[in-house]
């Protein structure tokens, strides 16, 4: 169990600070966020929540250094990335941040493990030590029976396992999972939930992103966001735990 | 990521798109065994001459008749003047004039046919004296070649080739046997020996080889020209002396100058390079055909390279989100262009192989297999694969992962 009262470790992993992200096609401009200024430090379990078209999924881009902001300073670990050019910006997601998508996207021709030693291939790991990593990775997922299998011969809560295994194989300092849950069923679900709150447990920094409040309710913090700005930042917890669940 | 890790991962994305891959390196296969074959088809013709020629005998001069000028000062070609007769010949094969020449064979040629009993054959007549056996080089595979007394006799005696033998004569030796040409009936007194050149069209095997007077009176040509005289140098370093004897002495006997030859020697040498010449030009228009299906071969792999890129515009994103850099994308898929191109290029090598073993059964010419025509084309195989791969292995570099994982 975590405990959501003990003091957290003020090493931050995400500074957000004053970020825009305009978009142009054309002469149209769209402002998708308006100066978001967020802080989330090491070991943290954080739900970004908001209706689609909150600029949620800019967000998601820009944590994710998949995207760069129009204005404002981003330091991921303590690095300021906003300004980097693409080849800096593959080598931070390869070893800073594991991903977690809606689709799974895993390769459809590769076993479990050779999707999960993947990111270790493009950090330049020995192959021996990459396949020993990837076996750890699924094995921590409760996967080390189907190294060999490809994901068209696992179910969709065994394929978002293995994501989970791809994103936890580098080690990373941020574990970044959009709408994790989207395409499983209740079961599955709560399993991946589960397994996200055990990786939490075990101190990984974890950002959700999802507009399932049942869901965001099992992080230990929320970010509400709304039209491109933050709106609301709230613990959550026992004490507001509506649904009276488990936390 | 490494090379070898590129190689992989290149090798392991074609062997999953096994069908598509295969279809793509088609093209390539196609080019590279038609440039193996062309080249192949052309340098074997080459090599068909040479021997033919070869088998015309040793240290050969040729005499043709030609380049004469007529009043009108226009210049006849290559054998179009009946300027050579049989007293040039003689006069060749006297010792004293000409010591350095072994041997001389005036020969006169006609298209006649050939019938014993109801078979008809079409063939070429050669008249000529008894040492074109000799000059020629040829041997006898039964009976025997005219002697001088049936020259001077105009006896009517055949020798026959062995083709033309096989024709007339299918079953039973021909020796002794009659066969008529233009109504004069004529004994067979011998078979030439195969040549064993194994040229299509005018063969050197199916021919009738008559004592020269005998020729006149059968095809009716009353005159002392002929057509070809065959004269052998007593041995190879002696040919250009013999060369100059011969044609100082046909200047005097025809009492031009040496501008106004009405003559032609030719050598093996200078026949060989003629035929080479023409040769070339057919070899060179077939090989640039086959580059074309090469150049159409290196555009369907970037054709593919594109499709694929647009098919694995997932695959792209994820890799990037993953931490694969731009450069890191692009190689990949020039890697894999790269080795589309370069197995192209090795199957299409093993059909050329396999073609040039296999065609010369089929079309009864020969093909010869080059070690450089085979290594420029696995070489611009290869280069092909690079080349059409960097335009879409940039388009792949260049996705930005957002829209590349977004894509549905």
């Amino acid at each position: 169990m975590s405990n959501p009262t003990s003091a957290p470790s003020r090493n931050p992993v995400i500074e957000l600070d004053e970020v825009r992200k305009t978009y142009r096609s054309g002469t149209i401009e769209f402002e998708a966020l308006r100066g978001v200024d967020v802080t989330i430090d090491e070991g943290e379990y954080v739900a970004v929540v908001g209706p689609s078209g909150s600029g949620k999924s800019t967000l998601m881009n820009l944590l994710g250094c998949l995207d760069t902001p129009t204005s404002g300073a981003y330091r991921l670990a303590g690095e300021d990335v906003s300004t980097m050019s693409e080849t800096e910006l593959a080598e931070v997601r390869n070893r800073r941040i594991g991903f977690v998508f809606q689709q799974f996207h895993l390769l459809p021709s590769k076993s479990a493990w050779r999707n999960v030693e993947l990111p270790l291939v493009y950090a330049g790991v020995p192959r021996a030590e990459r396949r020993d990593r990837a076996r750890a990775a699924l094995t921590r997922v409760g996967l080390e029976e189907r190294l060999d299998n490809r994901p068209g011969e696992l179910s969709g809560g065994q394929q978002q396992r293995v994501a989970v295994a791809r994103a936890l194989v580098t080690e990373p300092s941020l574990i970044l999972a959009d709408e994790p849950t989207g395409n499983l069923d209740s079961s599955s679900s709560a399993d991946v939930m589960t397994l996200l709150d055990e990786l939490h447990d075990a101190g990984r920094t974890i950002v959700l992103i999802t507009h399932d409040l049942e869901v965001a309710e099992r992080a230990q913090r929320n970010v509400v966001i709304r039209d491109g700005r933050i709106t609301d930042d709230v613990a959550t917890g026992a004490g507001l735990d509506v649904a009276g669940g488990a936390r | 990521m490494s090379w070898a890790e590129t190689l992989r991962a290149a090798v392991e994305a074609i062997r999953a798109h096994r069908l598509r891959s295969t279809l793509t390196m088609l093209g390539i296969v196609i080019g590279i065994s038609s440039v193996i074959l062309t080249v192949g088809l052309g340098e074997g013709a080459q090599q068909e001459v040479e021997d033919q020629i070869s088998a015309l005998g040793s240290n050969l001069l040729i005499v043709s008749p030609g380049s004469t000028t007529d009043s009108a000062g226009q210049r006849g070609g290559f054998g179009s003047a009946s300027t050579l007769t049989v007293a040039d010949a003689d006069a060749i094969a006297d010792d004293t004039v000409a010591p350095d020449v072994a041997a001389v064979a005036p020969t006169t040629s006609a298209n006649v046919s050939l019938v014993t009993g109801e078979t008809n054959w079409t063939t070429s007549l050669v008249g000529t004296t008894t040492s074109w056996v000799d000059v020629r080089a040829r041997d006898l595979s039964s009976g025997r070649f005219f002697s001088q007394t049936e020259v001077d006799e105009a006896a009517d005696v055949a020798v026959l080739g062995a083709d033309t033998v096989t024709e007339l004569f299918p079953t039973g030796s021909p020796v002794g046997q009659t066969v008529t040409v233009n109504g004069s009936p004529l004994t067979v007194i011998g078979v030439l020996a195969s040549s064993g050149s194994t040229s299509s069209g005018a063969s050197e095997d199916d021919q009738a080889v008559l004592p020269i007077s005998t020729a006149q009176l059968v095809t009716g040509s009353s005159g002392t020209s002929v057509s070809t005289v065959y004269v052998e140098a007593a041995d190879a370093d002696r040919l250009s002396a013999a060369y100059q004897e011969v044609h100082a002495l046909l200047l005097t006997n025809h009492g031009v100058e040496a501008a106004d030859a009405d003559f032609t020697i030719a050598t093996q040498e200078s026949l060989v390079e003629t035929a080479n010449a023409t040769n070339e030009t057919m070899t060179v228009l077939l090989a640039g055909v086959a580059a074309i299906s090469l150049l159409v071969g290196g555009i369907g792999v970037m054709n593919i390279m594109l499709v694929s890129v647009t098919e694995r515009i997932r695959e792209i994103g994820l890799r990037k989100a993953l931490g694969a850099t731009p450069n890191a994308i692009g190689r990949q898929f020039l890697v894999e262009a790269s080795v589309l191109g370069l197995t192209g290029g090795l199957v299409g090598v093993a059909v050329g192989a396999i073609g040039s073993q296999t065609l010369p059964a089929l079309i009864d010419q020969p093909v010869s297999l080059s070690p450089v025509a085979t290594a420029g084309a696995i070489g611009t195989a290869l280069a092909l694969g690079i080349g059409f791969g960097v335009y879409p292995a940039g388009r792949a570099a260049r996705l930005t992962p957002i829209d590349a994982l977004r894509s549905d």
